[in-house]
């Protein structure tokens, strides 16, 4: 800290936008939940929690929550073992280390919808490279197993690289020093994994399933243009679910309850990470 | 042997990452008549005709300068307010110091959905719809928390006897700001430049709900709802995607050790 001199004109432009663009449309969505609102009619009244008793009853949402479950639960395990996977092989030195990383970056890079409609192409069935080089005609998108996977599938080719590279810098801090010593006591290399890098690894792990909790249990451009949510809402998450009922019946009251529960659990996520964290750094 | 097993793994772990942007190369160089036949898996006739005819469409020019004013603007937006924040969070006196911080750190785990019904009535009330005005006021907002926690770690490593001696000079807080702070953080800014821009290029939700013709619309947009006659013009969005990913790609090659920096400052440090 700096002497004496005020900061608080400084901090003041970027509250003042992060307020009113992100906290007054929290507040108003709460608010929202609570009405019957149909847009095109004008019609808006004050219903209460008529929404909230009406959304415990309805199929479709325990439906959407149910795959937005399995989404995360699915791709975020899948991203971190392949994840630690790729960052150890990348951690070892080897000749164009520097063009092999910035490689793997492609999949972070490109956008959702592009890398969605990449993917959309190779699952075709007849005409899809990934049937003709596994020798199948699975129809990926279009059966109700499949669709959900194929969408983990295309999330964990996305999101890998961020996992490889939180990863890699976690890898980078732990001293030489501990394998060089471990190895001259005659561990294997299984060993090591277990008893050094997995340990000092933890904190950064952690960290890894926070963003990607958070981020996979919002989805909703990767599965939305992948699949709409279909077939017969097989891949619809709370997301799909919010966005369709907002914007394409319109029902604002309803859309916004649905909106205020993603909400609701991206803040239960949160705080429970938080928890594990905390008590992980006392230690 | 190890050497072997280890480059071949490298090779399947480079060709796992590298391979849907391929195949979407070759797909958009093959003829229509090529794209339903399997194999051969590369084109016996290559052609630039789905390029042709993406660049003739008077709409996909409009998008892409649209795409590209949002992401400039937001990102100049986003470095100016942020940097301003970043410094007296990190240099000078704030009342409420560590709440602000973490007040910010929360706001970027917001989930978009949550906020796009009231942001869209508020759009629709002050008449900013299909404007490129109301995407460049939101995604500067959400992408604030990755500049200001970008440059904060930036400023703090900047030694504080540099803002000690400039104030016994007589400079202003300002002054110091931009003529003594803001050249020092140059390669913290390039970084969160880097990344405002891609995820301002990227964004989908906001983009797909805020506008509705092609006076706003930006690319992921145009391309989740590429127009087809009879059939999905296959041939025509790999072109589409190729030209609009290239810049991506380009800036990843050229700038990695940068973007590995922004994400890592975050979330390792932090």
């Amino acid at each position: 800290m700096t002497g004496r001199d005020s900061g608080n004109k400084f901090v003041a432009p970027a509250l003042m936008l992060l307020l009113l663009v992100t906290v007054y449309p929290v507040f108003s969505v709460i608010y929202l939940s609570l009405q019957r609102k149909l847009l095109i009619f004008d019609i808006s009244k004050f219903v209460g929690l008529d929404n909230y008793v009406f959304l415990l009853q309805d199929d479709r949402f325990w439906n959407a929550m149910k795959n937005t479950t399995y989404f995360t639960a699915a791709s975020v395990s899948l991203e971190l073992l392949l994840g630690l996977s790729i960052a150890m092989l990348l951690h070892r030195s080897f000749r164009l280390k520097g063009p092999a990383r910035a490689l793997v970056l492609i999949p972070w890079a490109i956008p959702t919808v592009v890398s969605a409609k990449m993917w959309e192409w190779m699952y075709n069935t007849d005409f899809g490279i990934l049937n003709y080089l596994i020798g199948s005609k699975v129809n990926w998108l279009g059966d109700p197993f499949w669709a959900i996977n194929a969408a983990v599938f295309m999330d964990v080719w996305k999101t890998t690289p961020f996992v490889v590279i939180l990863l890699t810098a976690g890898l980078q801090v732990i001293p030489r020093e501990l394998y060089q010593a471990a190895k001259i006591d005659g561990a294997g290399s299984w060993d090591i994994f277990k008893s050094i890098t997995l340990p000092l690894l933890k904190p950064v792990i952690l960290i890894v399933l926070i963003f990607r909790t958070l981020d996979a249990f919002r989805v909703f451009d990767a599965v939305y243009v992948l699949t709409g949510g279909g077939p017969a809402n097989t891949t619809e998450t709370l997301s799909i679910y919010a966005y369709k009922v907002l914007f394409q019946t319109l029902q604002f009251g309803y859309g916004s309850t649905l909106s205020v529960v993603v909400f609701f659990c991206i803040g239960c996520i949160s705080i429970f990470y938080v928890q594990i964290l905390s008590r992980d750094m006392k230690r | 042997m190890k050497k072997v097993f280890f480059y071949l793994s490298l090779i399947l772990v480079l060709l796992y990452c590298s391979g849907p942007v391929l195949w979407q190369i070759i797909t958009s160089l093959k003829p229509d008549s090529e794209l339903t036949i399997i194999p051969p898996l590369l084109p016996l006739r290559p052609t630039a005709a789905h390029y042709l005819t993406i660049i003739k469409q008077q709409a996909f020019l409009k998008i892409m300068f649209n795409s590209a004013a949002v992401a400039t603007s937001t990102t100049m937006l986003s470095i100016v307010i942020g940097s301003l924040a970043a410094f007296g969070l990190a240099k000078l006196r704030v009342r409420y110091k560590s709440f602000i911080l973490g007040f910010i750190l929360s706001v970027s785990m917001f989930p978009p959905i949550a906020t796009v019904s009231p942001l869209y009535i508020i759009i629709r009330s002050l008449g900013l719809r299909d404007t490129l005005t109301a995407l460049i006021i939101t995604y500067t907002t959400f992408s604030l928390p990755l500049s200001i926690w970008i440059l904060t770690n930036f400023f703090r490593e900047i030694p504080d006897e540099i803002y000690l001696a400039a104030k016994v000079d007589g400079c202003s807080p300002f002054q110091i700001f931009h003529r003594i702070m803001l050249p020092l953080a140059l390669p913290g800014i390039f970084t969160a430049a880097i990344l405002v821009f891609i995820f301002s290029w990227n964004e989908f939700l906001f983009a797909l709900t805020f506008t509705s013709t092609s006076a706003a619309r930006t690319i992921p947009v145009a391309i989740a709802l590429f127009p087809g006659m009879h059939e999905i013009p296959w041939g025509d969005i790999a072109a589409a995607s190729i030209i609009v990913t290239v810049p991506l790609i380009l800036m990843v090659f050229a700038f990695q050790k940068r973007i590995i920096e922004g994400l890592t400052s975050g979330a390792i440090k932090g």
